[in-house]
């Protein structure tokens, strides 16, 4: 007997829209034996999980300040991702970003001033960019895999940014620790809303998002992105340069990570520290695919992360819930999204033989 | 004395006691009520290592106030953004005295506990403080200065390697205590210092304490959290010493002694305090004195004389006879900072950001 994985003709679009749904319920159910198995009150446990973080206006501000660094970044990387340009270094982007930005930020302690903020944001788009530039540089000159170079700068984006705080930049009135000044106020962003951490940035991250739909939906660099992705081939044919897509989006992406490392630190953190995120980088990876890779899918993709990170913190305190059981609950989540998206588009049939079930 | 409560009874307990409530005093309105106590830890309770010293702490809390608390807690909080979040979850869902533990959560701590000026607060290892945030520390530079006697007398090569985590004061001071106890002993006492840029990473920490060893180091000190340094110590034939707590369990043959994190008696202090309506802003940093920072018991290997030596430098600065650094101290480029006699300060020693005369990093 032999096991045979197919492409379906086409998945129908209530399928595609229904996938999500059937993976949620998936996990829900697995949490629930798991909560049991581990001898809490699944139902309750679930509730705080899931439930827990939408409840308030307070939940829905953190949401927010959670989801807001990721969809920036997934938005980004799911351009690059399209044209076949794997950006794995947004990390390293954001943190030169950070970088960029803190550097203008305690150029100009103590003044006060309008223009500092948009400074701020224009160095870390640029130190974003910059550190995107050398994978697309080794790429398009020497044909170097950018998953290797923006990867592995990621390592050295974190010891730069320790030399700084742990050296020059570090707090004069701070006993040595490895940490800046805390911001004036005119480097911190302004808040939305009082008695939240909502800041401006999260506004500007969703128009970024809808500008990228409008991009990839209505321009022609969207459109050019999108061939050379799907048929190389045919783009060169065409007379799309390859080297100016991978160059194109290497840059925004980088560009959108400096700037989300920039509303971090000008944001909820208020400083440069060793330790600007915990991975946003990386899970935006996971953000962009969750979100089928379009701008609108990774916004609600986004919040599903962040109800996953705070509704785990939640039932942590509530429910004494092992932070390792949060991440098991995660990777069920995103296990069953894959799972479900992958026997949308293939199925899998029984082969009565070899050569029937070798791939044709 | 047996009472039978039937639910009649009980529900008329449970009316008065509330109405006692209502007109009770008004700072302790539910004079039953459990307290609340909540700690915030950035590693997972089983590093066996800080983290799980401090859980240690936490259960004996538990065990000494019985049902007079109600505690809670949340590990592997990462230090930035997030943690911000988790103090203030804690605080709004009726926790009335938190403790974070790590250094890197100081700035959030402070912005909540300024948001909740009615609760109470205690940050670990940081130097922010407010009237309803109290700070604490351990003088574990104390505890190393012993493991340096210890590694002077034990090491035939007299070459030390120190699997460290950050740069930071806290560090730094504890590599410097443990190098210069090891030259009274080995005026040559070299320390080898790689950082592995983490509290917690088996992994990392075990490719240092290799290369470390490869690098002619015979004796191993770590200032990270997991056991992985000793299991290396324990494989490559090697002396070392355990972090936070006894960790001989890994490493039978290697594991010489460690510095005990004793955080129970000052977390059932303070908890009585609170209880007490006693609690007020403080600023603690016990050692071998307060029993704050104890050590394991000592390996069978060392010889009696090298544990005889080791109590006594611990006598001494648990009596204060002794202090880690009293001068003569040079620098790492030979330059006096401590004259002969002159002892550093505890300012000196929180912002320590040099190192000793034989400490190679």
């Amino acid at each position: 007997m032999w096991v045979k994985v197919e492409p379906r003709q086409e998945a129908s679009r209530r399928v595609i829209y229904a996938t999500p749904v059937l993976a949620v319920g998936l996990t829900v159910l697995s949490g629930y034996f798991l909560f049991l198995f581990l001898g809490l009150a699944p139902a309750k446990t679930l509730y705080h999980f899931l439930i827990s973080p939408t409840l308030t206006f307070y939940g829905w501000s953190e949401l927010c300040v959670k989801a807001g660094p990721l969809v920036l970044i997934a938005s980004g990387l799911a351009i690059g991702f399209r044209a076949n340009v794997w950006n794995i270094g947004a990390e390293g982007q954001l943190t030169l970003g950070a970088v960029g930005a803190g550097g203008v930020a305690l150029a100009f302690w103590g003044e006060s001033g309008l223009w500092i903020l948009p400074l701020m944001c224009l160095a870390g788009i640029l130190g974003g960019m910059l550190y995107a530039a050398i994978p697309a540089f080794l790429k398009t000159r020497y044909e170097v895999s950018e998953i290797l170079t923006s990867l592995m700068l990621t390592y050295v984006a974190t010891l730069a940014l320790g030399i700084l705080v742990y050296g020059p930049w570090r707090d004069p009135m701070g006993f040595n620790f490895p940490q800046t000044r805390m911001f004036s106020d005119s480097a911190l962003l302004p808040l939305i809303l009082d008695g939240t951490r909502m800041h401006l940035g999260i506004l500007v991250t969703l128009a970024v998002a809808v500008a990228a739909w409008m991009m990839m939906a209505r321009t022609v660099i969207g459109f050019q992105i999108k061939v050379v992705g799907l048929a190389p081939a045919a783009a060169r044919f065409a007379g799309f340069s390859r080297n100016r897509t991978v160059w194109f989006s290497l840059l925004l992406s980088g560009g959108l990570a400096g700037l989300a490392g920039t509303f971090e630190i000008a944001g909820p953190i208020g400083q440069l520290v060793p330790h600007l995120t915990p991975g946003y980088g990386f899970t935006a990876i996971i953000v962009a695919f969750l979100g089928r890779l379009h701008p609108l899918g990774i916004i609600a993709s986004g919040f599903l992360m962040a109800i996953s990170y705070n509704g785990g913190e939640i039932a942590q305190v509530e429910d004494r819930l092992p932070q390792a059981a949060t991440g098991v609950f995660q990777g069920m989540l995103l296990f069953y999204l894959l799972a479900c998206d992958f026997l949308s588009r293939y199925r899998i049939r029984l082969a009565a033989t070899r050569r029937e079930a070798s791939p044709s | 004395m047996t009472i039978t409560v039937t639910r009649r009874t009980f529900l008329a307990g449970s009316a008065a006691a509330a109405g006692t409530a209502v007109l009770g005093r008004p700072g302790r309105a539910l004079a039953a009520d459990p307290l609340a106590v909540a700690f915030v830890y950035t590693g997972p309770i089983g590093d066996h290592g800080y983290t799980f010293a401090h859980d240690v702490g936490r259960r004996a809390v538990e065990a000494h106030f019985g049902d007079k608390v109600k505690v809670t807690f949340v590990e592997n909080v990462p230090e930035g953004p997030d943690c911000e979040r988790v103090i203030r979850q804690l605080a709004t869902s009726g926790n009335q005295l938190i403790f974070s533990t790590s250094f890197g959560f100081m700035e959030a701590t402070l912005k909540v506990a300024k948001q909740f000026p009615k609760l109470k607060f205690e940050h670990a290892t940081g130097f922010k403080r407010a009237d309803n945030l109290a700070i604490y520390n351990a003088r574990f530079y104390e505890g190393r200065a012993v493991l340096g006697d210890i590694a002077g007398r034990m090491s035939k090569a007299g070459v030390a390697g120190y699997v460290a985590s950050f740069p930071i004061p806290e560090v730094v001071m504890g590599i410097n205590a443990f190098t210069l106890a090891a030259q009274k002993h080995n005026p040559n006492f070299k320390t080898k210092v790689i950082w592995a840029n983490t509290w917690y990473d088996p992994g990392k920490e075990s490719d240092a304490a290799k290369a470390l060893i490869d690098k002619g180091a015979d004796i191993l000190c770590q200032h990270t959290d997991s056991a992985a340094p000793l299991q290396v110590a324990e494989s490559r034939g090697v002396y070392a010493f355990g972090q936070a707590q006894d960790m001989s369990a890994y490493a039978p043959k290697a594991h010489l002694t460690a510095v005990v994190d004793q955080w129970e008696g000052y977390y059932i202090d303070r908890v009585q305090k609170a209880l007490d309506g006693k609690w007020t802003s403080t600023d603690i940093w016990w050692g071998f004195k307060e029993g704050l920072v104890g050590l394991a018991p000592y390996n069978a290997a060392m010889p009696a004389d090298v544990k005889a030596s080791a109590d006594k430098l611990k006598a001494d600065i648990t009596s204060g006879a002794v202090h880690p650094f009293t001068g003569p101290i040079k620098n790492q480029k030979g330059e006096v900072v401590y004259a002969d006699g002159k002892k550093a300060s505890d300012e000196d020693m929180l912002k320590m950001n040099w190192y000793v005369q034989g400490v190679e990093s």
